[in-house]
């Protein structure tokens, strides 16, 4: 089954450009980069307002409490690196000197989930989505496509306090068009269906679309739910998919563990229980490998979101 | 900038009153630390009486220098000599790491205006002094960020990061001190004598990466004042204060003893420790 027939962009083409706006437009604004901007492509800052752009090294501890540091006196830093670093190395730097306090700073996690471009378990981040949800203070973003990068970077300016937004590598199909506008905690409805609800984040989104439109083919009439802020979550908009469609397959690139999966779980049980599956890593060690490789080994693939749909259509149907 | 005779009879009374703060409130508390707290407390009253361009009545006030305590486990000196600076009343040291009290056992700033950073994981705090003299830099700013590095802290390798980046940088508006009590909480036992140094030759680390460093004693006021001074004028770099002091300080059960790490004083031992520091108030 094809994937994405659509034209594919990568979120970093698009972020690097944005930020440069940014940095360009708002005096407050600075880069901060863990020796990774040619990858990021946040070297659109370097290499055209060099004033701005602050080179950490491969230090990444001390980068976020340099962050800290300068949001403290009133800037706005933004920190790029890998989200496996940014996330996990960083940990309890994020935690102490940024979340607790809940100081302006902003950090971009690039390459997370499993896509990154052949570099394997080291650099995947499939865990961040859980680590910085449980922090207290911290918004949690998660774009599907280029176009909604844009509109978070925005928000995130824009918004006085620590805000992790989640940018994978893989090239990604257009989902929104220029009309939509990006809310903190408000879910995006981007197809209808009333059988059941995908809920998806990232760029599993375009994916789960895909699944969904290539189920309506075989009679199943799936409503996908895209998730961009998993922290606020919109849990009225689950409870209201739960309600209306009675079934929810989650999708994200990312563990089934504490992630968006887990997140939506959370609010079934409390609010609304319905038949439930998750698509994502199922707690497995992660290879290296190409795209196509990756989504078939940890099951991410439209197709594979599609089985997902009627496995769990199967549960309804039976009442489990 | 030479001190009259005057001003140091004050320091001394400062840091008497607020070693004796420190144990009573310990005491009461029936938590916190004594022997870090008690070797920093002649750098905290040097820095927030003498040394420091502050308005305790303005915590905010966007022109101060500012202060990272990174070794956050001896908040109770800096909350002590905040209360004697006027940053909060005295009697709110009986809050001290009681349930919504402003004065937490590891310093929130949140909690508390006037603390510049929130402290307490080690090694992270020099890197926000970092990130307050690099701001500075950025936006034309000329106050100074001190900051104070426990030597068991200097373990941490985000320490040395912070220390290369500094000096890339240039930032010098940046001053550390290091409290060199030369003990941590357990740290290694050594043959010839109750513990290893928590970190050797400082001075040629500090220089090796680039960094002025002084050295002075770090319980004598004049010392100390001067070390900035001259931190102050040296340019292009940061400058590290490596202060020699001593663990648990004026009160002689407590001195160079490991385990007075954060070890809780008896009704009997904090009576003893009142006494003693009262007598040695004005050495």
């Amino acid at each position: 089954m094809p994937e994405l027939m659509m034209e594919q962009k990568s979120m970093r083409d698009m972020l690097g450009d944005v930020i440069l706006e940014l940095a360009k437009t708002d005096p407050k604004v600075y880069v901060l980069d863990g020796d990774l901007a040619n990858s990021t492509k946040i070297n659109t800052v370097a290499e055209n307002l060099p004033h701005k752009f602050l080179q950490m090294g491969i230090a990444e501890q001390n980068m976020i409490g340099v962050a800290a540091g300068l949001a403290t006196i009133g800037l706005q830093p933004w920190v790029s690196t890998f989200a496996a670093f940014l996330t996990k190395r960083c940990l309890d730097q994020v935690s102490v000197v940024v979340a607790q306090p809940k100081l302006d700073v902003k950090l971009l996690g690039a390459y997370a989930g499993v896509l990154n471009g052949c570099a394997g378990k080291t650099h995947q981040a499939v865990e961040d989505i859980a680590i910085m949800r449980s922090l207290p203070n911290m918004v949690v973003l998660a774009p599907a496509d280029t176009y909604e990068v844009g509109q978070m970077i925005e928000f995130a300016n824009e918004y006085k306090g620590p805000v992790y937004i989640r940018l994978t590598r893989d090239p990604v199909a257009p989902v929104f068009t220029d009309g939509y506008r990006f809310r903190l905690g408000e879910a995006a409805k981007v197809k209808e269906g009333k059988d059941i609800t995908i809920i998806s984040t990232g760029s599993q989104t375009g994916r789960s679309l895909q699944a969904a439109r290539d189920l309506e083919a075989e009679g199943i009439s799936a409503a996908v739910l895209h998730m961009p802020s998993i922290k606020p979550l919109d849990v009225e908009a689950i409870v209201r998919a739960a309600r209306e469609t009675g079934a929810i397959v989650t999708a994200e690139d990312h563990s089934v563990l504490g992630g968006l999966g887990g997140a939506v779980a959370e609010v079934l049980v409390e609010h609304c229980p319905v038949p439930m599956l998750r698509v994502g890593v199922q707690d497995k060690n992660i290879q290296s490998g190409s795209n196509s490789a990756l989504l078939d080994k940890y099951e991410l693939s439209a197709a594979h979101v599609a089985d997902r749909v009627k496995q769990c259509l199967l549960k309804k149907r039976i009442g489990g | 900038m030479e001190m009259t005779q005057e001003q140091l009879k004050t320091l001394k009374a400062l840091a008497a009153s607020t070693r004796k703060l420190i144990v009573e409130t310990v005491h009461y508390a029936n938590a916190g630390h004594m022997g870090g707290p008690m070797s920093v407390t002649d750098l905290l009253v040097a820095l927030y009486f003498e040394v420091m361009n502050i308005r305790p009545d303005q915590p905010d006030w966007e022109e101060r220098d500012r202060f990272v305590l990174s070794k956050g486990h001896s908040a109770i000196a800096l909350y002590t000599v905040m209360a004697l600076r006027g940053y909060l009343p005295v009697e709110e040291l009986k809050t001290f790491d009681k349930i919504d009290s402003r004065l937490q056992a590891h310093p929130d700033m949140g909690a508390l205006p006037g603390l510049d950073m929130s402290t307490g994981s080690l090694g992270q705090g020099i890197s926000a002094a970092v990130g307050m003299a690099l701001g500075a830099k950025l936006t034309g700013k000329s106050f100074t960020t001190f900051c104070v590095l426990g030597d068991g802290e200097a373990q941490e390798g985000q320490v040395w990061e912070a220390a290369d980046v500094a000096v890339r940088y240039a930032l010098d508006n940046l001053v550390v001190f290091l409290d060199y009590n030369k003990l941590q909480q357990y740290g290694w036992e050594a043959p010839n004598q109750s513990r290893e140094v928590p970190i050797q030759s400082p001075e040629t680390k500090w220089s090796a990466f680039g960094w002025n460093v002084v050295t002075i004693d770090g319980h004598r006021f004049e010392e100390i004042v001067e070390a900035c001074d001259r931190a102050k004028s040296h340019k292009g770099r940061p400058t590290i204060i490596i202060a020699n002091t001593v663990k648990g300080k004026g009160v002689s059960f407590m001195e160079n003893a490991y385990l007075w790490h954060s070890k809780v004083p008896t009704r009997q031992e904090l009576e003893q420790a009142i006494t003693e520091i009262t007598a040695g108030g004005d050495r």
